[in-house]
């Protein structure tokens, strides 16, 4: 029972002191965390602070392109980039099913260490909790995070007018195909993997180069249908999206064919929506196709005068509403 | 591959679209017959471009629509088994009996597992020797044969711990049973592309030679429906009545023999029960005797109250085509892809939900 | 009714065909198209093949619908 998490592993004693250093501490490798107190003491500046939170449970929890720990890390810090502010601190609880395996956790924390290093955050604080087994559905984590408003930026749906453009950074629906390839009884091969990923740089050297960028946010779950309908609704302003101009890989699309999905509906990781006056709409895509993460950047649609509605032009010429999602997407046959 | 994206070619389908505008000199109505089409007509959006011009009409071809009450109730039973694993395909499970769906009772508790083919359905059979795996088998042709190979694969792999609850369906003699039924007012029909690719085209000729009805067999894309549209229009507006097939890259004269013998093999026709439709003969498919001990219904005792109806559902009506779901009281009120009343609303591919979801819910068109 | 999508055999192994859609591949059944070969079309159903995707009679429909519709772009 060496390699699995036990009930002990979170009583408080020896196991559980083990387990943190071991399995915590030394891979996030961070003074503040090494400290090992009762809270983080940090510095962070006198301007204003964007703090968020997400909890994270995904089945299955290692998929194609990344795994829950990554996921946790991307997930605070893109809510953070998104607001407009630079993360700076995370904090990241887990709750643990025991007979969890170690090894699997092990893969989990080294992941989200390296994400978190990568993005330049720094994990400063946490806890552990072991729960009796079907309590919980192997691991769930929970993340929240702190990130700083740089002065001149200040993004609001408020800011949002008729004739604006919508732009995103690349392809629709890849976390979310990639977790499904991934399911019990669903099982194909793909070679599709989850967009997870950071997306703090990408957005600060934008917000460098284009002050004038009028709101952010990041489709995860819902789809980009879910964020659009979002920020239709919250600026009370139409949207119309253009169903030839919206990237989706032909693996996405051919998976989401076989399953009855619709790639506007699946979840993204790794992507983030950008409302921009139209006179900027080129410099922006060419700012975000420099960078890896923007590389299929492209304009899919415009914000015209309205009540909140988004609307889809098919390649045929439709115009169809396009609703916000009911319930999860399931697969079907018929 | 990039010969069948041609299909999909946008150009292509506007002028297709162009012709049909300019063809049709009073609107019509046509029946799609298969959900796949439904869901295709709205997410395309070619029922937008062609209102006022023709109205589209749901028939009944979503299997999971046409399930009976009743059905669903057998279904949520099955699932309350101790020591049972319900799999299904994932348009089933939010369908109202006449007082849970599987979903629910999901939620309470119970082990229903969602899957994409039956074949993963008998690999939880293995996986799970010490429990029951029911398969809740919904339908038509094309499913039909699907579930003969399941069955055979578990006789011969010795996995004696499958079962199938069968409430497959179909189709001809649901079209029939509508033909028969005087108040349908429809022009012409689109048939299902991948039911005719297992019957063959010769299975619907009594559209034309019986009923006089014209009707043209399609695949999935938005070429492939309209150019139907446009050859069905033709017919129409020239007073003919023939059953063509527009899909010939999948759809032969004869069907699929090697299917259809698979569908013999393992199952019979008997009466069954369609939601709104009533009581169709020959219209169900009961396993043979000689395989009873795959099929669910008669392994295990289930006792059903009778099935309710659901109040103010008129999703037979709209199954029928006589009205359209947006002329349904119940509509984007109290019937919404969150609280479905009706199993139209539920499917994916359900008229209702394909309205609600891609032509904007209430008033708009 | 039945939502079924074309995919190309790569690797036939008895009654079982490994199948591919864009990057996206599977283990289906084939008892249902007993000629099909490797580099056939086939239609996927539900885990099975249902029938196979007579590629002449695909180009032949766009050609005819080219001819009666004009505007197609080469093939």
């Amino acid at each position: 029972m060496k390699d699995k998490i036990l009930l002990a592993h979170g009583d408080g004693g020896l196991l559980t002191h083990h387990l943190i250093l071991e399995h915590f501490i030394r891979p996030f490798n961070n003074p503040i965390l090494a400290q090992m107190a009762d809270a983080a003491r940090i510095q962070v500046s006198t301007r204003d602070l964007a703090f968020t939170t997400d909890s994270f449970v995904i089945n299955p929890i290692f998929f194609p392109g990344g795994d829950i720990g990554k996921l946790a890390v991307c997930g605070t810090v893109n809510d953070l980039a998104v607001s407009g502010a630079q993360p700076c601190f995370l904090a990241a609880s887990f709750i643990i099913e025991e007979g969890f395996s170690l090894n699997d956790l092990d893969r989990i924390i080294s992941s989200m260490a390296s994400t978190a290093a990568t993005a330049g955050v720094a994990i400063v604080a946490g806890d552990t909790k072991v729960v009796e087994r079907g309590s919980v559905d192997k691991i769930f984590v929970n993340t929240a995070g702190i990130g700083v408003f740089s002065p001149e930026t200040i993004l609001g749906v408020e800011k949002i007018e008729d004739g604006d453009v919508v732009i995103i950074n690349g392809c629709i629906g890849e976390h979310g195909m990639a977790v499904l390839s991934g399911r019990e009884g669903l099982g194909f091969e793909t070679s599709i993997i989850s967009d997870c990923a950071c997306l703090n740089q990408i957005i600060q050297e934008l917000m460098a180069r284009h002050a004038t960028i009028k709101f952010m946010r990041d489709p995860t779950r819902g789809g980009l249908a879910a964020t659009i309908n979002e920020i239709a609704s919250a600026s009370a302003k139409d949207i119309y999206l253009f169903e030839d101009k919206i990237p989706v890989s032909d693996e996405v699309r051919w998976a989401a064919e076989m399953l009855g999905m619709d790639p506007l509906y699946l979840a993204n990781e790794g992507k983030f929506v950008i409302v921009a006056s139209r006179e900027e709409e080129k410099e922006i895509i060419s700012s975000l196709r420099n960078h890896t993460l923007g590389r299929n950047a492209a304009a899919i649609g415009e914000i015209r005068k309205g009540s909140g509605n988004v609307y889809l032009k098919t390649c045929l010429g439709a115009t169809k509403l396009i609703k916000m999602p009911v319930g999860q997407q399931l697969p079907r046959i018929c | 591959m990039e010969l069948l994206q041609k299909y999909r070619d946008p150009e292509l389908g506007k002028q297709i679209l162009l012709r049909i505008k300019h063809q049709v000199g009073r609107p019509l109505r046509i029946m799609e017959v298969c959900g796949t089409h439904t869901v295709a007509i709205s997410r395309f959006g070619i029922r937008e471009l062609l209102h006022g011009i023709l109205d589209f009409r749901s028939g009944p071809g979503c299997p999971v629509c046409v399930t009976d009450s009743g059905e669903i109730d057998q279904m949520v039973e099955l699932a309350k088994l101790p020591n049972v694993i319900v799999v299904t395909f994932g348009d089933l499970m939010k369908v109202p009996g006449s007082y849970s769906s599987l979903s629910q009772e999901k939620t309470k508790g119970c082990d229903v597992r969602i899957v994409y083919s039956p074949l993963d359905g008998l690999k939880i059979a293995r996986d799970n020797p010490q429990k029951q795996v029911v398969f809740l088998g919904i339908g038509f042709e094309t499913t039909i044969p699907v579930f003969s190979l399941c069955l055979e694969e578990a006789m011969e792999k010795g996995i004696g711990n499958f079962s199938v609850l069968s409430a497959q369906k179909t189709v001809p003699p649901a079209l029939e049973a509508l033909l028969n039924d005087a108040a349908i007012n429809i022009d012409g029909f689109i048939l299902p592309g991948h039911v005719s690719a297992i019957l063959g085209r010769q299975c619907f000729e009594f559209l034309a030679s019986k009923y006089n009805m014209p009707a043209v067999i399609t695949g999935f894309e938005p070429v492939d429906i309209l150019a139907a549209v446009a050859l069905l229009c033709e017919m129409i507006c020239q007073g003919q009545a023939k059953v063509l097939n527009a899909y010939t890259r999948v759809v032969r004269e004869e069907g699929n023999p090697a299917a259809k013998s698979a569908i013999d093999k393992f199952f019979i026709p008997v009466p069954a029960v369609w939601r709104g439709l009533g009581l169709i003969p020959a219209s169900g498919m009961r396993l043979r005797e000689e395989y009873a001990m795959f099929d669910a219904g008669r392994i295990f005792e289930i006792n059903l109250s009778p099935a309710q109806l659901l109040p103010g559902c008129v999703c037979g009506e709209v199954l029928k085509g006589k009205i359209t779901p947006r002329e349904c009281q119940l509509f984007g009120n109290a019937c919404s892809p969150v609280h479905p009343v009706g199993p139209c609303m539920v499917s994916s591919e359900g008229a209702c939900m394909a309205y609600f979801q891609y032509e904007g819910g209430m008033g708009r068109v | 009714m039945c939502l079924a999508v074309p995919a190309r055999v790569t690797m036939i192994e008895g009654i079982y065909a490994e199948i591919e859609l864009f990057g996206n591949t599977r283990r289906i059944g084939i008892s249902l198209v007993p000629m099909v070969q490797v580099g056939d079309y086939v239609l996927v159903h539900a885990g099975y093949a249902l029938h196979t995707i007579d590629e002449k009679e695909a180009l032949e429909t766009l050609r005819l619908l080219e001819e009666v519709y004009g505007t197609l772009a080469e093939i």
